[in-house]
């Protein structure tokens, strides 16, 4: 029962690690970088779209997913009975 | 005042404080001088991961590089905001939880090798070395430009001011300083963006303005119309100078996307930063100040494109086709240092500015960019003055965070962990303040008498994080079953592949140095993400093929993935609540 408990908790962690990480990953080297080219098509304001996510859009999003890792890193520790009082 | 008088003024004020902050923060225990007690809370720490992560690379030189390559400086951009993501998801807590002093130790422990700690003890100092003279030279570049120090005088002064406040405060002192120096280079980088973004573009936010249209005074300044999007106009201009599109690519994808991996991996992998985490309260603690540091550390990377882009506007259109004769005062303050140089090639007294370098008569070096800024654009002498004192907070911050992690590899993982195991506390300390006094006066050398080849060991710098310590840490904490001899056997095989590669290109054979040359075309820069690779396939490969790690170590593993023991579960709320009505 207490290990699958630990287990629940660690399998929920690395979930959410694995989701972080492919949307960090497709941000970072596919939108700006592979796909960059393609999205310069379109337009964001004055910017290119890919020209965007490599030196502004990228930045962001990585802002974001560690500020939701936090939210969802606490929820987590509740849940399971493993957060710090 | 002018500018000097206001740029003495305001260094004298910002290290009167970050001395003040050392004697504040005096460090009397091993635990105040490593790890600051854990005492520091989240936002703080995140201001001092911040101050602690951007260097003088980041504020003097990365816009103008930005500046110089375009699009492609999102390798930069990228590259190093991007590993705080890595960070806060693969390392961050989990170190936080294993809860001791440094980034060797963990590696001896977690794989019950002293020689795995020894591995790892030299990959941190010499990562933390080769960081270092590069800011003891930006210190002392600012201090011979501003305020006419010759640059041995700016480097000992520099040199004092960190060995006050590193050596007497250690971590705690350094983290205080550091919270301050923050403030003071995010002050200094976006101040004088805003003003140029509102002189141009008229919209106070530079990371608008950036995609925002010229306004009236910005057509006038650039020599532009109107209206047009501000990045259109730069790719004109660019254009028409045979400098080819702004916001369009030239380097080889492949080489941008191994560049931008290998400087995010190594970001993640840098012992400086990762030991900033140990320095608060909880596990959680830890994922907080990941995210402050990363959303403080983003302001001014998302601001250097910006300012890039004004500056490389500004720059062009200030001296291209003007006399020399007539030219401002700043270049001439600048062609003194020796980075700028206008070459009169056809002899017409008239400066042209051109992508084509037979042709091109202003080199303008990529540091200059954005301490000249304030002065091109005209602004104010305070802010003249506000962008050296920043330059040197952000130099200072990173040279002290640097030099804990040599004073406490060779007090904690050589002294204490290998030589001497029975120090005492104050003989700890003691060896960790010599150490450091030794590291300063090192770094204070090299920054006097620079490398011919520091921008080269920096790449090997970055390399060496990403190919050494970021997959054994990782697989340290997620792969139970990671073995000594797998960890020693990757490690090694990933320094080899980097450090002989980086060599091949850069010591040996630099007239190969190209992407002809390159394996699968990727620099050198960014071959600290095929390093990694290596290092983590040897790793998983030996590791299966040695026995298991002893339980002790597994149960370890095992407690660094829980941030405390899980309680039993309370009773669902819902219904503990319609029974207490009842």
């Amino acid at each position: 029962m207490e290990r699958d408990r630990r287990d629940a908790y660690w399998r929920a962690n690395l979930r959410t690690v694995a989701a972080i990480l492919a949307i960090w990953f497709a941000v970072s080297c596919g939108a700006a970088i592979l796909f960059a080219d393609a999205l310069d098509a379109f337009h964001l304001g004055g910017f290119p779209l890919g020209f965007w996510f490599g030196q502004q859009g990228a930045e962001l999003v990585f802002v974001l997913l560690v500020a939701a890792y936090v939210a969802i890193a606490n929820r987590l520790d509740r849940a399971h009975g493993v957060f710090e009082d | 005042m002018g500018p000097v008088a206001w740029t003495w003024v305001l260094v004298a004020a910002s290290f009167a404080l970050y001395a003040l902050a050392g004697l504040w923060g005096r460090a009397r225990t091993t635990s105040a001088y490593y790890v600051a007690e854990k005492q520091v809370s989240p936002l703080l720490n995140g201001m001092a991961t911040g101050a602690d992560w951007m260097s003088a690379a980041s504020f003097i030189s990365m816009a103008g590089v930005v500046a110089l390559l375009g699009r492609d400086g999102s390798i930069f951009l990228m590259g190093w905001t991007g590993g705080y993501v890595l960070l806060a998801v693969l390392l961050a807590p989990y170190l936080r939880k294993y809860g001791k002093y440094t980034v060797p130790q963990f590696v001896g422990e977690r794989y019950y090798s002293r020689s795995a700690r020894g591995v790892a003890v030299v990959c941190a100092v010499f990562v933390s070395f080769t960081y270092v003279a590069g800011q003891m030279r930006g210190v002392g570049v600012v201090f011979a430009r501003f305020l006419d120090v010759p640059v041995e005088r700016g480097v000992l002064l520099g040199m004092a001011i960190v060995l006050f406040y590193a050596v007497m405060g250690g971590m705690k002192g350094v983290t205080y300083a550091q919270v301050a120096q923050y403030v003071v280079l995010i002050a200094a980088y976006l101040v004088p963006a805003i003003y140029v973004s509102i002189m141009l573009t008229g919209n106070p936010v530079p990371q608008l303005g950036l995609g925002g249209r010229v306004s009236a005074e910005g057509a006038r300044v650039l020599g532009v119309e109107p209206g047009v999007h501000l990045l259109q106009a730069l790719d004109r201009i660019g254009a028409d100078l045979g400098f080819g599109r702004y916001t369009a690519g030239t380097r080889p994808r492949i080489d941008v996307l191994f560049s931008t991996l290998a400087l995010m991996i190594g970001t993640a992998g840098l012992p400086h930063i990762i030991i900033r985490f140990f320095t608060v309260p909880k596990v959680r603690d830890a994922r907080a100040s990941a995210a402050w540091a990363l959303l403080f550390i983003a302001l001014l990377y998302t601001t250097a494109p910006a300012v890039a882009a004004f500056a490389r506007a500004g720059v062009v259109q200030s001296l291209n086709g003007k006399r020399h004769a007539d030219a401002p005062a700043w270049l001439a303050d600048w062609e003194r240092t020796g980075l700028v140089r206008f070459t009169d090639r056809d002899g017409d007294g008239v400066m042209r500015v051109s992508g084509d370098p037979a042709r091109n008569e202003v080199r303008i070096d990529p540091d200059v960019l954005v301490l000249a800024n304030p002065e091109i654009a005209g602004l104010p002498p305070w802010v003249v003055g506000l962008v050296a004192a920043g330059a040197l907070a952000a130099a200072l911050s990173t040279a002290a965070g640097l030099l804990l992690v040599i004073s406490a590899a060779v007090a904690h993982d050589l002294v204490k962990g290998m030589w001497i195991p029975r120090v005492s506390e104050r003989g700890e300390l003691a060896w960790a303040r010599g150490a450091a006094t030794v590291a300063v006066l090192v770094a204070g050398w090299l920054g006097v008498h620079p490398p011919g080849f520091v921008s080269e060991v920096v790449a090997l710098a970055f390399g060496l994080a990403a190919s050494s310590f970021f997959p054994v840490l990782v697989a340290g904490i997620f792969w139970r079953r990671a073995t000594r001899e797998g960890a020693i056997a990757g490690m090694l095989s990933g320094l080899a592949v980097t450090t002989a590669y980086v060599h091949w290109f850069k010591f040996w054979h630099p007239e190969l140095d190209g992407p002809a040359h390159w394996w699968l075309g990727i620099s050198p820069q960014g071959f600290g993400t095929v390093g990694m690779l290596v290092n983590l396939a040897v790793l998983v490969a030996v590791s299966l093929r040695t026995p298991a790690p002893p339980q002790a170590v597994q149960d370890m593993v095992t407690n660094l993935r829980y941030p405390r023991e899980p309680v039993r579960p309370a009773p669902a709320p819902t219904a503990l609540r319609v029974g207490d009505r009842r």
